[in-house]
């Protein structure tokens, strides 16, 4: 616990930003590369679904780290509330909307994926309902942070919003799955449905760790960008 | 426990003085509700068929309109001070706020429903079933709402919002309240439904408390 307290104070954290931002964007760029080569390339086409399985190497690293986010959102949230860090409450403005893209990505990949396969750009599935809750969770985690003529206020709220999801995710998840079964049973085709074969759960986790190291790139950009808009802020106030 | 009970009452005594509040949140129930029949066509089948998600959508609606002056009058007064300030515990101060909500808007609107119902066409059996699954559920939209409500309390453009955090957390309750009602038309299990109903009022009832005292400390300080 100790080391995650050291990174609290910002100073030290820019210093550890700046030190790390320039390897991990290229390290995320090579990454990148031969991921693209894998999943575009490399991997063979799927023997029912064609080319269009390759929207699954993008598609379901970006449902994980939506899933992901939220729950980084809610630990910073923790992190505010409990030992009341600045640091987390920047992190956390500067994270809600990276969550929220890789969200959106999610969905609309699946939606371009879907209607191939499923013949409609949208169906009512579950996974796909309780995404786009996850979606509109993320919406109001970004307008109430940003909701405020404090920022500080809006930032525990924020807080306290995001323990609340946090708890709600798995009753939502769950109340959409039995939701799904009742109204829907017409049957949706599934993915995955037999273990998946190496040649594409390789490029498929490769893209993961990219995807990963993107959005750990983007969150400490934003994070530094947050860190120094609160310090203008403040020197206009002061001003 | 008196403290509550005193803080129900004048919360009750206020709403009592200006009744209107009220008969806006119902009026606007029963409004939004006959709207529907005319945007949909009034065919007997599709109406009894979508009466439950109709009621219930529209409930959730009219809970959440009434809640964004739930703290705010408090707020505005200097009474939500005087609770922060009180020797007993805030968290009770939020459960008693809620539950005067709920006797104001859940409990009429439980009342209420059953008689729009009719003019869907539903079965008296049925009547009988949304009207219990509003007053289970109707708590939980109070709490949840509550806790929103809090949560806004000083932002700007407070109302959309509001809504914007409650409508998600609301979802399960939507699903089981208006899956309830339709299980008992088409013979699924309507009691399953009623439990999971109760068990997510009692989960809302065990956590949002904490959270809508934490949020109006932070509104206090």
């Amino acid at each position: 616990m100790a080391d995650l307290h050291f990174l609290a104070n910002p100073a030290r954290f820019r210093r550890f930003s700046q030190r790390v931002v320039p390897s991990l964007s290229v390290a995320t760029a090579l990454m990148l590369a031969v991921g693209l080569y894998l999943a575009l390339l490399q991997s063979p086409p799927d023997y029912q679904q064609g080319d269009t399985v390759r929207i699954m190497f993008v598609h379901v690293p970006s449902a994980w780290l939506a899933m992901a986010g939220y729950a980084l959102l809610a630990g910073l949230g923790a992190s505010l509330l409990i030992w009341r860090h600045p640091l987390a409450a920047l992190m956390a403005r500067a994270a809600a909307p990276v969550g929220a893209g890789f969200c959106a990505v999610c969905l609309l990949t699946g939606s371009l994926w879907g209607r191939p396969m499923w013949g409609a750009y949208w169906v009512w599935d579950a996974r796909l309902t309780s995404m786009l809750l996850l979606f509109f969770l993320y919406l109001g985690h970004i307008a109430l942070s940003r909701a405020y003529d404090e920022p500080d206020r809006g930032d525990r709220a924020a807080a306290i919003l995001a323990l609340i999801g946090v708890i709600n995710l798995p009753i939502i998840k769950f109340s959409v799955d039995w939701w799904n079964t009742l109204h829907q049973p017409a049957s949706v085709a599934r993915l995955g449905g037999p273990s998946i074969h190496p040649s594409i759960l390789v490029p498929l986790l490769w893209m993961a760790a990219t995807l990963f190291l993107l959005f750990v790139l983007l969150v400490l950009l934003r994070t530094d960008t947050e860190i120094d808009r609160r310090r203008l802020e403040n020197a206009e106030q002061q001003a | 426990m008196s403290g509550f009970v005193a803080l129900v009452a004048r919360d009750l005594r206020l709403v009592w003085r200006r009744p209107g509040d009220v008969a806006v949140v119902l009026a606007f129930f029963v409004v939004a509700t006959t709207l529907f029949p005319l945007g949909i066509g009034p065919e007997a089948n599709v109406l009894a068929r979508i009466a439950a998600g109709v009621l219930w959508c529209a409930a959730l609606f009219a809970a959440l309109l009434s809640l964004d002056r739930l703290f705010a009058a408090d707020f505005e007064d200097g009474t939500l001070d005087l609770l922060l300030l009180a020797p007993w515990p805030l968290e009770l101060a939020a459960l008693a706020k809620c539950c005067a909500h709920w006797i104001v808007t859940g409990l009429p609107l439980a009342v209420l429903a059953p008689l729009l119902g009719v003019a869907f066409g539903l079965e008296p059996a049925v009547l009988l079933a949304l009207s219990a699954t509003l007053l289970v559920g109707t708590p939980t939209l109070s709490l949840i709402g509550g806790l929103a409500a809090a949560l806004t309390l000083g932002a700007r453009k407070s109302g959309a919002l509001l809504a914007l955090l409650a409508l998600p957390l609301c979802v399960p309750t939507l699903i089981f309240g208006a899956g309830a009602v339709e299980a008992l038309a088409t013979g699924g299990d309507f009691r399953a439904h009623i439990a999971v109903l109760a068990a997510l009022a009692l989960v809302a009832l065990a956590t949002t408390p904490w959270a809508i005292a934490a949020a109006l400390r932070q509104a206090g300080e």
